[in-house]
């Protein structure tokens, strides 16, 4: 009998000291982004483009990266859900019947979602030097479509899926078209929308390896679709890799503006992941 | 409009194939210079002089893989469990967002931190006590950052594969006399197994592929590494760190797009595996 109780204290113990060590790695690289990053943390550094010598230590900012990564976060996004509201209807609301279709392709979303950015930049660097085009803003952000699309489709699907069957069955029989019908389920779902965005543009602003090859570096604000542009995790990559102290301190004061983008929009979508989810029957 | 929307779709999901027949293309040209057994078992890598052998940096992904797997895994699976059968719903509540946060972390972060806390702690703590000298980047180093990095996979499919358990089990164990620790070791994780299985398959999958956090952290020596001390070199980071000089070494750019079809091709198996795996459960709970 003590050896049972004995037991189950124990795995208790481990389990609380895994748990502890689990959600408290969050907080260990939370705070060591901003104990690094803040004392290098001002205004310039988010509201300048780099000046001459930036890359020695001399004065400018990161705001070139800063927008790049808007620009493609923001552009990807936007692609990607043109092209994923339509799939996620299909699949959901055209498909009646094809069970065994509807599963394999939800799989196969699950199965792009775990290709690595690495083999999306790789392949967008194929597609770029098919068409002939060079690293540039458009190439980033054909890439980066390329890995949010699972993620915008599988989330879409899991939020329409919450949409009661009445509502749709009461949609048609008051005779609207299967398109109509959808409308309706859209305008239900518009937080889960909002949640999908939030997730892929979460995805979008933090990924390196798929822009590496296919969006380039550039210290100033690319104007059109066709130069090159700058985004916030390669800046950071770049600036730690340099010798310079200072410059090191930069790339850690970027990474705290990365930290805190990301982290607010985390937060925003699981806000609002609750809220929709409250409001459920 | 249903035309469109079908065409939209499979038109998405062919980038599974267009993915794979594109970089098979792109290798073709050194597959018929170097037979497929050269290429992964020798470990002579002078591009210039045209030899490609990709075994220390297969290797140096098998390192870091096996590495964050052994720690993440049993932390992953004894937190799992602690969140869904033993944490009161409030502390429960208070828990999984954080799970949610470290999933949200760009991973260039996590190189960050890794370069920030890791190779330091590595370097002045734990190496000395056994090697006489390192740097602190090392496999690894790799390997917990990597850890770090998929603990929220792991511990949310785990999650979500738990509460598919029906309580009447746990119920039944308990009312026999079993304590709590019994009914969990010999109901809830035999039930759970397959589940385990497909995360661990997952993460392995995810580790793999991992590109930024460990090329920041990993040293990126070209040689198989012999101590988890000892710097390697997984195929994300060849890809990363070389496309620079892509198109000026003559077969380069085919060696590295052979390089990401290896990880698109293995990758791609262990998902299909642990989604197949995945999908039979929930299919068993919806009956």
């Amino acid at each position: 009998m003590k050896r049972r109780k004995f037991e189950e204290l124990f795995f208790r113990v481990l389990m609380v000291l895994a748990t502890i060590f689990v959600a408290g790695s969050f907080f260990l690289i939370v705070g060591t982004i901003f104990y690094k990053g803040a004392p290098y943390m001002n205004l310039d550094m988010i509201t300048k483009t780099p000046g001459g010598g930036f890359y020695i230590g001399k004065e400018g900012g990161i705001l070139n990266a800063i927008i790049g990564s808007m620009y493609i976060a923001g552009g990807a996004t936007v692609l990607g859900l043109l092209i994923s509201i339509p799939v996620a209807i299909y699949i959901n609301m055209y498909m009646d019947g094809k069970t065994f279709l509807k599963n394999t392709l939800r799989m196969a979303f699950d199965v792009l979602f775990g290709i690595p950015s690495i083999v999306y930049g790789a392949f967008g660097f194929l597609i770029m030097v098919y068409f002939g085009l060079r690293a540039s803003l458009l190439g980033g952000i054909i890439a980066v479509t390329l890995l949010v699309i699972p993620i915008l489709v599988r989330t879409l699907d899991e939020v329409i899926r919450t949409v009661p069957l009445e509502l749709r069955d009461a949609a048609l029989s008051l005779g609207s078209t299967r398109w109509e019908m959808a409308k309706v389920v859209l305008r239900q779902i518009r937080p889960g929308i909002f949640t999908a965005i939030l997730l892929s543009f979460g995805r979008a602003i933090g990924d390196v390896a798929s822009v590496l090859f296919t969006a380039g570096f550039s210290d100033n604000i690319p104007t059109s679709l066709h130069e090159p542009a700058a985004t916030l995790p390669l800046a950071i990559f770049f600036q730690l890799s340099s010798p310079v102290e200072e410059v090191q301190g930069r790339g850690y004061a970027s990474a705290l503006v990365l930290t805190i983008v990301v982290l607010i929009i985390t937060v925003l979508s699981e806000a609002l992941i609750k809220n929709f989810f409250k409001h459920k029957i | 409009m249903s035309k469109l929307m079908l065409v939209l779709t499979l038109a998405s999901v062919s980038v599974l194939f267009v993915i794979g027949i594109g970089l098979y293309y792109h290798s073709i040209p050194i597959l018929h210079k170097l037979s497929l057994s050269d290429l992964l078992t020798t470990s002579v890598w002078k591009p210039l002089k045209g030899l490609f052998g990709f075994y220390p940096f297969i290797m140096g992904t098998l390192w870091v893989t096996a590495i964050s797997i052994i720690i993440a895994l049993p932390l992953c699976l004894l937190t799992a469990l602690y969140i869904n059968e033993y944490a009161p719903a409030r502390i429960r509540k208070i828990l999984t967002p954080f799970v949610n946060l470290l999933s949200g972390i760009p991973p260039v972060i996590f190189g960050v931190w890794g370069v920030l806390f890791i190779i330091p702690l590595i370097q002045d703590h734990i190496a000395p006590h056994f090697v006489a000298f390192s740097t602190g980047y090392s496999v690894l180093a790799g390997g917990i950052v990597l850890a770090v990095m998929i603990f929220p996979l792991i511990v949310s499919i785990i999650t979500e594969v738990l509460r598919t358990i029906p309580q009447d089990l746990r119920d039944a164990s308990l009312s026999l006399g079993a304590t709590k620790w019994e009914t969990t070791r010999k109901v809830i994780l035999r039930k759970a197994l397959p589940g385990i299985i497909a995360a661990l398959v997952l993460a392995i999958s995810r580790s793999f592929g991992e590109t930024i956090a460990v090329l920041m952290v990993c040293g990126n020596n070209a040689a198989v590494p012999h101590s988890v001390f000892d710097p390697g070199y997984p195929l994300p980071a060849l890809i990363a760190n070389n496309y620079g000089e892509m198109l000026s070494i003559p077969m380069y750019d085919s060696v590295l797009m052979f390089a990401a079809l290896l990880l698109f091709i293995i990758i791609l198996l262990f998902n299909l595996i642990s989604r197949v795996i995945l999908a039979r459960l929930e299919r068993k709970l919806a009956t």
